[in-house]
């Protein structure tokens, strides 16, 4: 099956044809953020909304390298990504969105501490694979892509693919003390 | 509201969380921020909690110390204003010999150069001595502190290192 699989073949968010909307990012413990997502049927028109609208979030959003459908109030298997910039970035995809997104290869786990929009004081030390292939569809055309990506981007595409089955990164903590209160920076 | 600092230890055994926790309950007492963790076999738990007043948590936690094997503490305390601006997270190890005085030479090297601990833990097993602390450093001070604490390191016999601690907001 995975052999249908295809890289983003050149996808942006310009394929949408939408500007998308901002729209407000839920904080825990918004149940929402804690329910699975259902499967989206990529080509509906609201799937298409809501991929605008998660890229449109993500860029207004200072720091953000990507955005769930449940971050934003939707329970649904969607999330927006671009980490294009980041000091940490490896490999980079750039911009682009996947519908029902599935983790098919993970390894060379790595631990590092993440914090999430949706938990604004909190941030975590929480192990994720560094290597990791991820097939999923894209909006709007429902093509299926296959992504093979590594380092920072793995980590993010990981917490995104989370937050869509109703995981934050606090249910992946390494121990007890392994939560930390988000710093404010001078 | 009160707000209440909390301090129970004794010896390890299990169900002392559920038993301090259920009283605090019963007492409409709502835990915020806690420690709790067991120490060379005993349990300690450090907590804040808001609601009653102290006199009466102190009497619903006498019973749980009645037979001498835990010793509770109950204070009044002020709730935080306003938290100042952080420094630079880095996290700080220090390993090697046991002997007299690592902690408070290497916070010290910390707290002379502005450093805030705001975690920290040891740990004894044999002759292996290991602190772990979370640290705030000035802004761009972390180099200058990083010698401070080799320097005083060596004199000490120890082996350290400063590690930056920022997360990824994803």
């Amino acid at each position: 099956m995975t052999a249908e699989y295809v890289g983003l073949g050149g996808w942006t968010p310009e394929a949408l044809a939408t500007p998308g909307e901002v729209r407000a990012v839920v904080s825990a413990p918004d149940p929402v953020l804690s329910r699975p997502g259902p499967e989206v049927d990529p080509t509906s028109d609201e799937v298409v909304r809501l991929a605008a609208d998660l890229v449109a979030t993500m860029r207004v959003s200072p720091g953000c390298v990507g955005l769930a459908a449940p971050q934003v109030g939707v329970s649904a298997q969607m999330f927006a990504v671009d980490i294009t910039g980041h000091p940490k970035a490896v490999t980079v995809h750039g911009t682009f969105v996947l519908c029902n997104a599935r983790v098919v290869e993970a390894s060379r786990w790595k631990a590092g501490r993440e914090g999430c929009m949706s938990v604004p004081d909190l941030t975590g030390d929480v192990k994720r694979a560094s290597r990791l292939v991820v097939e999923g569809v894209l909006p709007g055309t429902g093509v299926p892509v296959r992504l093979v990506t590594d380092g920072f981007e793995a980590r993010a595409l990981q917490h995104e693919i989370d937050h869509c089955a109703g995981l934050l990164f606090l249910d992946r903590v390494a121990g007890a003390h392994a939560i930390y209160q988000r710093k404010v920076y001078l | 509201m009160n707000e209440l600092a909390i301090t129970v230890i004794g010896r390890d055994r299990p169900g002392i969380v559920a038993d301090v926790a259920e009283v605090l309950a019963r007492l409409g007492a709502n835990l915020t921020d806690s420690t709790m963790t067991r120490l060379r076999g005993h349990f300690a738990m450090t907590l804040i909690c808001v609601g009653p007043a102290a006199a009466d948590v102190e009497a619903g936690l006498a019973p749980l110390a009645a037979d001498g094997q835990l010793l509770a503490t109950v204070r009044a305390v002020t709730p935080d204003g306003a938290t100042p601006p952080a420094g630079e997270p880095y996290v700080l190890s220090v390993h090697g010999a046991d002997r007299m005085g690592i902690v408070a030479a290497m916070t010290r090297v910390l707290t002379d150069a502005g450093g805030n601990v705001t975690d920290l833990s040891t740990r004894l097993t044999g002759s292996l001595y290991v602190v772990v602390a979370e640290v705030e450093l000035p802004p761009g001070s972390s180099d200058e502190v990083a010698g401070r604490l080799a320097r005083r390191a060596a004199e000490l016999g120890v082996g350290v290192s400063l590690r930056p601690a920022d997360s990824d907001l994803l």
